[in-house]
């Protein structure tokens, strides 16, 4: 009685949760050396030295910051509203690991391998407008309140274009074409990034504003908002959105690698090179690239002002990708592909 | 023809791209300019205006002589002083307090001094946990004195010329 | 087993949407309003995906919390509505309001009574999943034979829509001085410095 409750009550549920584990741990892992990695990387870019005192190149610096962090003192802004002032920086990790479901990282692995496996995530990802702007409101404070319309009419502007763009994917995929798995296995032999190379373009720069990151990194803009939407916060409040943040940052490239790039397809088709173990090393490695760029980008390009951001969504990534969704209906039925 | 090179300079985005690669380039030039700091550090002007100390005569006397012209001349009011004949009969402070997060290093205080006594040193490494210990008392800053004593009177020899 | 999850999710969903359907009317802040608001429409597409109806309910929070409630929220959040005027009608228009509560309510009842569970046609409120197909493919198929006029309509109707809402806000002022883009990337340094050898005493003259 009690072993047939174990194993087929407890174990499943165990199971679950060991699954999501094997996920989310190095997702959190990564977002840890994101950080560090941005700081190198623009270092570098900028003839610096970088972090480089706690650990041998500095690789426990991650785990000093998330020390220093945790010890820091919780301050609630006069006058912020409590309830929604702490349910934010929750809100906005838990959007950026819930997002991680999906994403196939073998071709039989996933944690929920659901059909509309793209609209969820853009759906999660939709609904991160909120943590902002409730951060935003709730701490009763003008830089804050600020940074989150900013940052929030700008999601919702970059998400238009981002929206027709994966549409313009499900329609090249065909059937079954909002199954993550189905658009990594339409890959094989091409990628995306070939023939919508236009599309893989203005995909990562959506993804760029999407995440508030420079160049379109208005929202936080420090010499103008001094740190946007997160001002007020501090201690693990901040460090939730801080990993928040990256971890979306991550997500979009693993959202780019699996749209245009071929998920966790091998780019060689020889050797060891094309096992099913090596899926995910190519996986993380494609994510990775995409990770780096948003660094190099930040450590090239200057910030972009409000007005124009606004101009580059609506006026040209809009037409643009509308023009290239029709053009790809009309290739795919024109020559019955 | 130069209409056409620049509809396609922007339309394939070439300054970007070579701006990307400028930026790339860099990266991998393992070129450093900065200093490494906590094992290197820049050299300092003998007239840096850092961390306050009270100093001392070489016999062991307190310089300061209580005349509050530190405390006058503070555009931070940062220093309080409160002064007593002291038993020989001497005019010293009873305390002489620097809230360090008033402080705006100006260096008024070290001029307005007619004995050297208060002095802003070399050590700008004073940060502390909490606020409280940025509320420097006598004690403290005659301890600064004692513990900076060769490089303040250094650095106010290598300055006297100029003054 | 399965089925006892699916049946706690169900109660838990449906009662956190009616719970925050009721905190939208009575909450003293109209901000908390629409959070819940928004709590409520994602309660609501919990619902359908329980139901097998995946494609709407993520269309459901695509378009309605992702956008339609943060422009609600934009509103609500710059209005500053105090807790007096939030309050200010409800005795005047306290009829009214209930009024049209009852009306909804005796139009959701024959709608009930009248479609859904008469014995003849007992299919279609029960099972929104086809069989065969999947749901997206379903309502595409719906949509774009039987119900064609009516979807393209609507979608008229959205389109006039936006042309009134542009044409409300659009104002044309005179005098304003607008920055051309491509005009200043094209501008090359020849254009735009000259460099000339000046003598000393004379100046460039």
């Amino acid at each position: 009685m009690i072993m047939d409750l174990l194993l087929n009550t407890v174990w499943p549920a165990v199971k679950i949760l060991l699954t999501i584990l094997v996920v989310v741990v190095p997702v959190i892992l990564g977002v840890a050396y994101m950080t560090l990695a941005e700081r190198k990387v623009i270092a570098a870019a900028q003839f610096r030295h970088g972090p480089n005192v706690v650990g041998p190149f500095g690789v426990l610096q991650p785990w000093a910051d998330a020390l220093k962090l945790m010890f820091k003192e919780v301050i609630l802004p006069a006058g912020a509203n409590k309830v929604v002032f702490f349910l934010a920086p929750m809100l906005t990790f838990a959007l950026a690991m819930l997002a991680w479901a999906v994403i196939p990282i073998t071709e039989n692995f996933a944690i929920a391998d659901i059909n509309l496996g793209l609209l969820y995530l853009f759906a999660i990802s939709s609904l991160g407008v909120y943590g902002i702007i409730m951060s935003g409101w709730a701490s009763n404070s003008k830089y804050p309140f600020l940074g989150a319309l900013r940052s929030a009419a700008q999601m919702v502007s970059y998400e238009v274009s981002m929206g027709l763009i994966i549409i313009t994917v499900v329609i090249t995929v065909g059937a079954g074409g909002f199954n993550l798995g189905n658009i990594v296995e339409a890959q094989k032999g091409l990628w995306f990034a070939i023939p919508h190379f236009p599309m893989f373009v203005v995909f990562f720069i959506s993804a760029l504003a999407e995440t508030n990151r420079a160049p379109f990194d208005l929202p936080e803009g420090e010499s103008e908002l001094v740190a946007g939407y997160f001002l007020e916060y501090s201690s693990m409040q901040f460090a939730l959105f801080f990993l928040g943040e990256y971890a979306n940052i991550l997500l979009m490239s693993a959202m780019t690698v699996v749209l245009f790039l071929g998920g966790y397809l091998s780019p060689f088709g020889f050797w060891f090179l094309d096992d099913v173990w090596m899926q995910p090393i190519w996986f993380v490695l494609k994510t990775s690239l995409i990770a780096f760029v948003f660094l190099w980008v930040r450590a090239t390009v200057p910030r972009y002002r409000y007005d124009q951001l606004m101009r580059l969504g609506w006026k040209v990534f809009l037409p643009l990708s509308l023009f290239w969704v029709v053009l790809t209906a009309g290739v795919i039925v024109g020559f019955g592909l | 023809m130069s209409v056409l090179f620049r509809s396609i300079r922007s339309l394939l985005l070439l300054e970007l791209v070579r701006g990307m690669a400028l930026t790339l380039w860099t990266m991998f030039t393992g070129r450093r300019v900065t200093v490494n700091y906590p094992y290197e550090k820049g050299v300092l002007s003998p007239r840096f205006r850092g961390e306050h100390a009270l100093r001392r005569y070489p016999t062991g006397e307190e310089r300061c002589i209580a005349c509050k012209l530190c405390e006058a001349i503070c555009p931070a009011q940062a220093i309080t002083i409160e002064a007593e004949p002291r038993e020989d009969g001497s005019r010293r402070t009873t305390r002489y307090d620097i809230d360090m997060t008033k402080c705006i290093y100006c260096g008024y205080c070290q001029e307005a001094c007619p004995v050297d006594a208060i002095v802003q040193g070399p050590n700008y490494e004073f940060s502390t946990e909490t606020r409280a210990e940025l509320y420097y008392n006598k004690d403290k800053l005659l301890d600064n004195g004692d513990r900076w004593e060769h490089l303040i009177a250094a650095n106010i020899a290598q300055d006297a010329a100029y003054r | 087993m399965a089925e006892i999850i699916t049946g706690l999710a169900f109660y838990l969903f449906a009662a956190a949407t009616i719970a925050s359907a009721l905190m939208v009317v009575t909450s003293r802040n109209a901000v908390h309003s629409v959070l819940f608001l928004i709590l409520a429409f994602f309660s609501a597409s919990a619902l359908f995906v329980l139901r097998g109806a995946e494609f709407v309910a993520m269309i459901l929070v695509i378009v309605y919390v992702g956008a339609v409630a943060v422009l609600f929220l934009f509103v609500v959040m710059m209005l500053h509505v105090g807790e007096n005027r939030l309050f200010q009608g409800v005795k005047r228009f306290g009829v009214v309001g209930v009024l049209v509560g009852l009306a909804v309510l005796a139009e959701l009842v024959l709608v009930v009574t009248t479609r859904a569970f008469r014995p003849e046609n007992p299919a279609p409120a029960t099972n929104p999943q086809p069989e065969g197909v999947n749901v997206t493919e379903a309502l595409g198929q719906i949509l774009y034979t039987d119900y064609f006029l009516l979807f393209q309509m609507s979608g008229l109707v959205l389109l006039v829509a936006m042309i009134g809402a542009i044409t409300l806000t659009l104002r044309s002022r005179d005098g304003v001085k607008r920055q051309s883009i491509p005009q200043q990337i094209e501008r090359s340094r020849q254009e735009a410095v000259a460099l000339r050898k000046v003598e000393s005493g004379k100046g460039i003259g």
